[in-house]
């Protein structure tokens, strides 16, 4: 009977490995895994979730299953022989604490490259546009005609963020009131937007398609609801697009009241979008 | 010197002599006998007690906030059975300001009222003494009152639901400036005020509790109990304590910088011309990265603070059930020790995505892969330890089993996000929220659950029913992984946390039936707990009565009667050799005592036998 409980327990701890590889292995089947990247640099990200998966899943099966292992074959009622009365091994605890230290500092340099090209080596280049978040949606700014941001020919615009594809892309993010994370989970992109400071976040698209934008970051009651959709679209199209928008807005403003009139233009793109 | 100095002293010394005799007075009985005896008590076994029950009781409520999160995030905006009719604006739906109080309050809960007071508070208080030697703690009305300064903590924390707005809704991070402007969210208002002045009092506990462990370690050890014999415990809660005493100061001091900028104008954590659902903010000049910095460099400290205490506990109960020595015990304690001083050094983890210098985050990234260092050479001493054992499966130790096996999945976990360009992709998704509540419940609450089923005997005199113990860790650890293992692929697609409604993005719309899952698991393993609650009260009074040792332990607390009475110790217990001297060859009995004295006869036989 002892021996019988011994050998339960050990087993439902060996079901921690096998159900634990089982759900990684059989989610993909199911789509729960990562979504559709369209995005130059989310393949070294990927690749790097990869990579730690597999070292750490052959860790996780290591340590799991000698546990299991120690547990089956230790279990008192097995009547073993004599206790291992040992206090421990210099040499053991030298190779455990090497082999992991080099690991992980494998992996710290082996990454900062990636690190570096998503968040630190920023093109050269003028916003492509200015991104504001604000409860509960995403204000955004296109340069007019001059190219310059900031200017009374801004496009302003709500939710509805165009780009073009195989182009550098340079976005001003900004915050109007509260922390908010501009996330895009099919470019591998996530930066929290930061009231009172801007924040330069870049990427190129590769494919065409309409995604999402998730606010990562708690920004209030509204937080669920702060959605807005990316498309990437070639660069005529885009300049098309582009050209659409600017006459809308020209049509419902004069020109010289464009700058003053923006919260209504807005809110006007809001109405439209819904 | 002369005699007259020498007589100087002595009168000196005369007046005390009545004054200590005070001690032995007559008890005064009734109310105020029971009011020092069991209220406000000075004994640490009664103030650990008291922490016990009070984090109990808040582990019940926090699991309850906990369902009503999950049921939001598996049937959104559907009725909520029973609790519906309370508190719900329309029908019985939730509103999305509730969920959004609901789960801050859950973390809040958990962490401030929960996981830090039952690691340092409960068993902190009940065990020190007992297992170094003492009779009480350094300081007792200090300790005291460290249990009395929760008080304000729970009304602050209680009262803040009725308030209006509701309890505080910005996070258990209360990033402004969501926090600091009242004009936010509905419980920017009074409900994060009072969640600050609860946090305070938290930290004014913390601190006092802290001081007092530090100084009974250091200078309360009995005769022969140097500090490399010291159990695994006590290491964990001495450096739990430093590690309070350094990082506490920041986040009281943090709170009180929020606390002016929300009631008195100040502007720490404010921009120049913050607008908030069109308000004004009145001040402004500061920078709500500070908040960040100042939060995290307390509450990085504190993940370890709401671990390291279970990791000396399970490595204690580990060794007790597999009859054998620790592993590698110095290594055990210089890892304790490397996880707190890079603990210090790790906090802008946190804030790879805040905006702050990417730069800076390489830093942050180098340490906290080092980081992962000492928690893979424990991980690795926990096994070398059953490694040749003769393991007794008892519910302690497959909670405490449970415990090493679940780390280790938490442990790993880390390892991604600390990668951080992978931390891009995962960063306040699910898999961020698998990995703590692997490392928190999964890991120090089945740590928790260990060492009440081991020191139940100890405080009750009584021991816990073994059976219901198992069909409680059985369950509770089937149920914990069908909530938590799952949120990790959840993770891997990129579902948000804190979103009451995710399933409007094309990206997470399939998601729903793998969130119910997680939803029916989580209520099975709070409706588990209701076996563990029947079996801590039944056994408290009808439980089997147990001796002074009945796990046939190593350390000081074993050789007190259980439960100890007033002072601990009927004897002066004298320490003659470490904590895990078990199975020694020689040894007819398969443990030798801490206080059992060397016999000469028996060492002689050993060489003998060589």
């Amino acid at each position: 009977m002892k021996r019988l409980s011994g050998l339960f327990w050990s087993i439902l701890f060996l079901l921690v490995p096998v159900l634990g590889v089982a759900t990684f292995a059989v989610a993909p089947a199911y789509d729960i895994w990562l979504p559709k990247d369209v995005s130059e640099h989310g393949a070294a990200v990927d690749g790097l979730f990869y990579f730690i998966l597999g070292l750490t899943g052959v860790v996780f099966i290591a340590t799991e299953v000698v546990l299991f292992w120690f547990l089956w074959k230790y279990d008192e009622s097995k009547g073993n022989g004599p206790v291992k009365y040992v206090h421990g091994s210099h040499t053991l605890e030298v190779v455990w604490t090497i082999i992991p230290a080099a690991v992980l500092l494998f992996i710290s340099i082996y990454q900062m490259n990636t690190w570096a090209d998503v968040k630190m080596r920023r093109p050269d280049m003028a916003p492509t546009v200015e991104v504001i978040g604000r409860q509960f949606e995403w204000r955004l700014r296109y340069p007019g005609r001059d190219g310059m941001l900031g200017t009374p020919d801004d496009l302003h615009l709500v939710n509805d963020l165009h780009l073009p594809i195989d182009e550098d892309i340079l976005v001003q993010l900004k915050s109007m009131d509260v922390l908010h994370s501009f996330f895009l989970p099919n470019v591998r992109i996530k930066q929290d937007a930061v009231p009172g400071m801007k924040i330069p976040v870049w990427f190129k698209a590769r494919e065409e398609g309409v995604f999402d934008i998730v606010c990562a970051e708690l920004c209030g009651w509204g937080h669920y609801k702060m959605k807005g959709r990316v498309t990437f679209e070639s660069r005529e199209a885009f300049d098309r697009w582009l050209e659409r928008k600017y006459a809308e807005q020209e049509a419902t403003q004069p020109e010289s009241t464009a700058a003053v009139a923006v919260g209504q233009s807005a809110d006007k793109e809001l109405l439209a979008s819904r | 010197m002369s005699t007259a100095d020498s007589t100087a002293t002595s009168v000196q010394h005369a007046p005390h002599a009545p004054e200590t005799g005070h001690h032995q007075a007559a008890p005064q009985g009734g109310l105020s006998t029971f009011l020092s005896t069991y209220v406000f008590s000075k004994d640490h076994k009664v103030i650990g007690l008291q922490f016990l029950f009070s984090t109990l009781l808040w582990f019940l409520v926090g699991g309850l906030l906990a369902l009503a999160v999950r049921w939001q995030v598996a049937w959104p905006w559907s009725d909520v059975p029973v609790l519906g009719k309370l508190f719900a604006q329309q029908g019985g739906q939730m509103a999305p300001e509730f969920y959004t109080m609901l789960f801050t309050m859950h973390a809040t809960v958990m962490i401030f009222l929960v996981i830090i007071p039952v690691l340092a508070g409960a068993f902190g208080n009940f065990l020190i003494p007992l297992m170094i030697g003492a009779d009480d703690m350094a300081f007792p009305t200090l300790n005291m009152l460290s249990y009395w300064f929760m008080w304000p903590a729970f009304i602050a924390f209680s009262a803040s639901f009725f308030v209006e707005g509701g309890a505080a809704s910005s996070g258990w991070t209360s990033y402004p400036t969501l926090s600091t402007n009242v004009n936010s969210s509905p419980g920017s208002g009074w409900g994060q005020t009072l969640w600050l002045v609860g946090l305070t009092f938290v930290g004014v506990s913390s601190m006092l509790g802290s001081v007092n462990y530090m100084t009974t370690i250091i200078l309360m050890r009995a005769p022969g109990m140097t500090m490399f014999r010291l159990p695994m415990t006590i290491w964990a809660m001495f450096i739990t304590a430093v590690l309070q005493a350094f990082a506490l100061p920041v986040l009281t001091a943090a709170g009180f910088m929020q606390l002016f900028d929300r009631t008195l104008g100040t502007g720490f954590f404010t921009p120049e011309g913050n607008i908030v659902n069109n308000a004004v903010a009145t001040a402004g000049g500061g920078q709500p990265l500070l908040w960040q910095h100042l939060f995290w460099f307390y509450s990085h400290p504190a993940v370890y603070i709401m671990i390291l205490p279970a990791m000396g506990m399970v490595s204690d109960i580990l060794t007790c059930f597999a009859r054998k020595p620790l592993f590698g015990y110095r290594p055990m304690v210089y890892s304790v020790a490397g996880i707190a001083g890079l603990g210090f050094i790790v906090w802008g983890h946190h804030m790879f995505m805040s905006g702050m210098n990417p730069a800076l985050g390489v830093t942050f990234m180098v340490s906290t892969m080092m980081i992962a260092l000492p928690s893979a050479v424990k991980t690795f001493n926990w096994l070398g330890t059953i490694w040749g054992g003769k393991i007794q499966f008892t519910t302690s130790m497959l909670f405490a089993l449970s415990f090493v096996s679940m780390f280790i999945i938490g442990g790993l976990s880390g390892i991604f996000m600390a990668a951080t360009p992978v931390d891009i992709f995962i960063h306040d998704t699910y898999f961020i929220v698998a990995h703590f509540h692997y490392v928190l419940f999964a890991g120090t609450a089945m740590g928790v659950w260990a060492a009440i089923y081991f020191w139940f005997p100890k405080m009750f005199g009584r021991t816990m029913n073994e059976f219901w113990g198992k069909v409680h860790f059985f369950l509770t650890f089937i149920f914990l992984n069908g909530t938590f293992f799952t949120m990790h692929i959840l993770g891997a697609v990129g579902f948000p946390r804190r979103l009451a409604d995710a399933y409007h993005y094309e990206t997470f719309h399939h998601l729903q039936p793998l969130n119910a899952f997680m939803t029916y698991c989580a209520i099975g393993m709070v409706a588990t707990q209701i076996i563990f609650a029947v079996n801590f009260f039944w056994s408290m009074f009808f439980g089997p009565v147990a001796g002074r040792n009945p796990w046939n332990a190593n350390t000081l607390e074993w050789t007190a009667p259980s439960p100890p009475g007033h002072g601990n110790f009927d004897y002066q217990p004298v320490v003659y050799r470490g904590p895990y001297e078990y199975s020694v060859p020689g040894v007819e009995q398969d443990h030798l005592m801490q206080t059992d004295p060397p016999n000469p006869e028996a060492a002689a036989a050993a060489a003998a036998a060589h």
